[in-house]
């Protein structure tokens, strides 16, 4: 029995060849349909793959799942009702692109926040390099000046 | 018995690298000259002794001891030589004997090119340097031994991943390695610099060289990774935003920052203290996208390992290493006082700008990259955040950097006129609208991304030339530009290598045009301007491999001319690994790639092929191409010989030849 599983399991892994990405046989005969299914898709993630969408992905279910969503958008689903459709079945971890909802503002928030803070910070700083005194030059001492000589000596050579 | 040399060998350096750690720390407190020479020999010991390793797990893959788990599990004896060497590194204990190789090979170099040192900091560089080598030798012997012996060799080994066996992907690994290793030195100096409790302009001169030369491996081995992604996956994408492309990313934008604040540091003795921090944090992220990596704790294509007992490990390493250094940053930073004095509208100040935009994008990434995990512990929520989000938070950053540069460049030091900048890189302004606009208006479809690329492109790249064109002062002599420093020309070739990437990048994704069908043979179809017919299908044998070979002819569409490429893909099947992958037929043009896929045979006898035009997809690697041209030149500039005149001073060291 367990023989015949691994037998069974191997032989699967070597037929299931590269399935391809999209399909021939899955693309729409509405060139309208199909742009916005393609669109549609490249924000959608195989929800089995490593950070794939399911436009690139080869796996079965990217397939399954372009195939949804060319069924919704046929069926006269709007774009936004398609991915409600979809995030409804397969929760929200099918969007490549995070919502808004919920702490996830401070992810799309992080970056302009921060820029915001340090532009801020950087121009305190130059304001301060602008005003400060020229700073009195504090001469060599003694261990200081034989190195010099030393570095001068030897870039001479 | 090599193998167990090879092991020796490497607990060998381990407590070599002991050594190292603590008595030229000791030596250095208490000034003693013999304590603190311990480090150069120790450092070079530490190296031979590696490199004595390594040797040993690459020959026991060279002659395929199957008596050896690693070479089992990554290699068969049918592969070609090439990919059993890149075998060794091409798996979880390999890549780590490499990265500790690399940093050995560091350390070595700091001992011996430091000759100009204090020896005091010398000393205490390297002392730091061992610290990073004890925990990898560690984190290696304990947890990833790669030479660990099987009690009953099998009769032949597993094979390496077939993606994986490819020239891009062989030589990907230990540049990238060489980038995130190097800026272990740039660390070792920040931390020695914060317990010596001297930060000076001579400082930020021998910490740059160093900063240049990872964020150079860095560059080329990022371009190679997504160079392979592009032909190698089979859709000719070139970036995925995946953790593990993110782990290699942070660094490079850090080490970017960090060799233009280290700029400021050596000519205007000013950004101190954030100069320290960057070298901390860079190197900081060199170990988080280890950890990444390594951990697999966001689960990605790249994680060979998924033992938690490894990610704790890591993760202890990070904790320790970065949080130690941020403590003495913390309490030390205070000592290091700016000295140089520069107006609002200067130089300085646009390397300021730099540096913020840098900064901010690399936590852009760093927060999205995190985010799922932090979503998932904290909210309890599952998501993922994926490439539409970076391509929107991530992408303004690098616009307003593209916009500033050709200005900031051009600004003086200390008191810069914007509008004496403005006025010599009008030509160039000009120049990028019209292109700009003329792409605008030759596009169909309504998306900006195509001419603000295009602008940007044109933009960096005349403000390079607007740049040097600059230097030749006003006897426009242009047999002068020859003579110029080195470090000028790197500086603008390294400038308009990203305004080709950013052109690269915004023509691949705005105007590429794709077509899916099943074909049949002998069936001319046009794709764009291009007519492709597939003539025939082969079965054809490899070394290691099988695989249906198409045959595929190109032609201009309107039937002028005759043909243009013949191309061969194939869809490749690896019998031992039991795994397929797509080899993409590319005819490589300078205005665009046609990129051709075969897949499946169709019941009707035809097969589902896969056609893109691609314009501009060389520019991205290209540009990446011209900025490591560019950081190698300012590398090779004579200000940063200065250490050269020490080696030359002491040849008796037995210091190598260049």
């Amino acid at each position: 029995m367990m023989r015949r599983l691994v037998t069974a399991l191997a032989l699967a892994a070597s037929l299931s060849g590269p399935v391809f990405a999209v399909q021939p046989d899955e693309i729409l005969d509405d060139p309208a349909l199909e742009a916005r299914a393609r669109e549609l898709s490249k924000g959608l993630r195989c929800l089995v793959c490593q950070n794939e969408n399911i436009d690139d992905s080869n796996a079965a279910l990217a397939r399954d799942l372009r195939l949804l969503v060319r069924e919704r958008l046929v069926a006269g689903d709007s774009d936004e009702e398609v991915i409600a459709y979809l995030v409804d079945r397969y929760g929200e971890f099918v969007l490549l692109s995070p919502t808004t909802g919920g702490w996830n503002w401070l992810l799309w928030a992080a970056g302009p926040l921060l820029f915001v803070a340090a532009a801020g910070g950087g121009a305190v700083y130059l304001r301060g390099r602008a005003r400060a005194d020229a700073p009195t030059e504090a001469r060599l001492d003694a261990d200081e000046e034989r190195r010099l000589r030393e570095i001068l000596d030897r870039s001479d050579r | 018995m090599v193998t167990e040399l090879g092991h020796f060998a490497l607990i060998l350096a381990f407590l070599v690298a002991c050594v190292q750690a603590v008595v030229p720390m000791i030596g250095a407190s208490r000034r003693l000259p013999g304590w603190m020479a311990v480090a150069e020999p120790a450092a070079t010991a530490q190296l031979l002794l590696v490199a004595g390793s390594f040797a040993a797990l690459t020959h026991a893959f060279i002659v395929s001891d199957f008596s050896l788990r690693l070479v089992v599990l990554n290699s068969h004896s049918a592969k070609p030589l090439l990919y059993k060497i890149s075998g060794v590194w091409g798996n979880h204990e390999g890549s780590m004997l490499l990265w500790v190789l690399i940093l050995a090979l560091f350390g070595a170099m700091a001992a011996w090119f430091g000759g100009n040192l204090p020896p005091t900091l010398r000393a205490r560089v390297l002392s730091v340097q061992a610290m990073v080598g004890v925990a990898f030798y560690a984190f290696i012997l304990w947890t990833s031994n790669p030479f660990l012996r099987l009690e009953t060799p099998p009769f032949d080994g597993q094979d390496l991943n077939p993606l994986l066996q490819d020239p891009g992907l062989a030589f990907h690994p230990p540049f990238l390695y060489l980038g995130y290793v190097g800026l272990s030195i740039c660390f070792s100096f920040a931390v020695a610099a914060l317990i010596e409790g001297r930060v000076d302009a001579a400082w930020g001169r021998w910490v740059r060289p160093w900063t240049l030369l990872s964020w150079v491996m860095l560059t080329i081995g990022i371009a190679l990774g997504s160079w392979w992604a592009y032909y190698e996956l089979g859709w000719g994408g070139f970036w995925f935003w995946d953790p593990v492309e993110n782990a290699s990313f942070m660094p490079w934008l850090l080490a970017a920052a960090l060799l233009h604040s280290a700029i400021v540091v050596e000519k205007r003795e000013a950004l101190k203290s954030w100069t320290i921090l960057l070298a901390i944090l860079a190197f900081g992220f060199s170990l988080i996208g280890t950890f990444i990596v390594r951990s697999g704790v966001l689960t990605s294509v790249h994680a060979f390992a998924t033992d938690p007992e490894r990610g704790v490990f890591i993760l202890a390493i990070l904790v320790i290493f970065t949080g130690g250094a941020l403590t003495l940053y913390a309490a030390r930073a205070g000592i290091m006082q700016a000295k140089g004095v520069f107006g609002v509208v200067s130089r300085e100040s646009a390397l300021v700008a730099n540096n913020i935009l840098l900064a901010v994008a690399c936590f852009v990434v760093f927060v999205g990259t995190l985010w799922p995990l932090v979503a998932e512990m904290a909210f309890d929520r599952k998501l993922s955040v994926g490439a539409p989000f970076f391509n929107m938070a991530f992408t303004p950053f690098m616009v307003i950097l593209g916009l500033l540069l050709p200005l900031g460049s051009l600004l003086g030091w200390k008191r810069g006129k914007v509008g004496r900048a403005m006025r010599q890189l009008a030509p160039a302004l000009a120049l990028a609208v019209a292109v700009g606009a003329l792409f605008w208006t030759m596009q169909t479809g309504r998306s900006l991304l195509g001419p603000i690329g295009m602008f940007l492109g044109t933009w960096l790249i005349c403000g390079a030339v607007i740049d040097i064109l600059s230097k030749l002062g006003q006897s426009r002599d242009l047999r002068r530009l020859a003579r110029l420093p080195r470090a000028d020309w790197g500086r603008v070739v390294a400038h308009a290598g990203l305004g080709v990437t950013m052109a690269g990048i915004a023509g691949l994704m705005a105007w590429q045009e794709e077509d899916i069908r099943a074909a049949s043979l002998n069936e001319p179809f046009t794709v764009g301007a291009y007519e492709i017919t597939l003539l025939d299908v082969q079965r054809i044998q490899g070394p290691n491999w099988f695989a249906d070979q198409g045959e595929v002819s190109v032609r201009k569409a309107d039937g002028q001319g005759g043909e243009i490429a013949h191309l061969y893909p194939q869809k490749r099947t690896y019998p031992v690994a039991k795994m397929p992958t797509t080899e993409a037929a590319i005819d490589y043009r300078f205005l665009r790639d046609i990129y051709v896929v075969l897949g499946d045979r169709q019941q009707d006898g035809g097969w589902t092929m896969r056609v893109y035009v691609k314009p501009l997809a060389n520019w991205i690697w290209g540009g990446a191409f011209l900025m490591a041209l560019g950081g190698a030149l300012s590398l090779s500039d004579r200000r940063f010989r200065v250490a050269a005149g020490a080696r030359k001073a002491a040849p008796a060291k037995g210091v190598p030849a260049e």
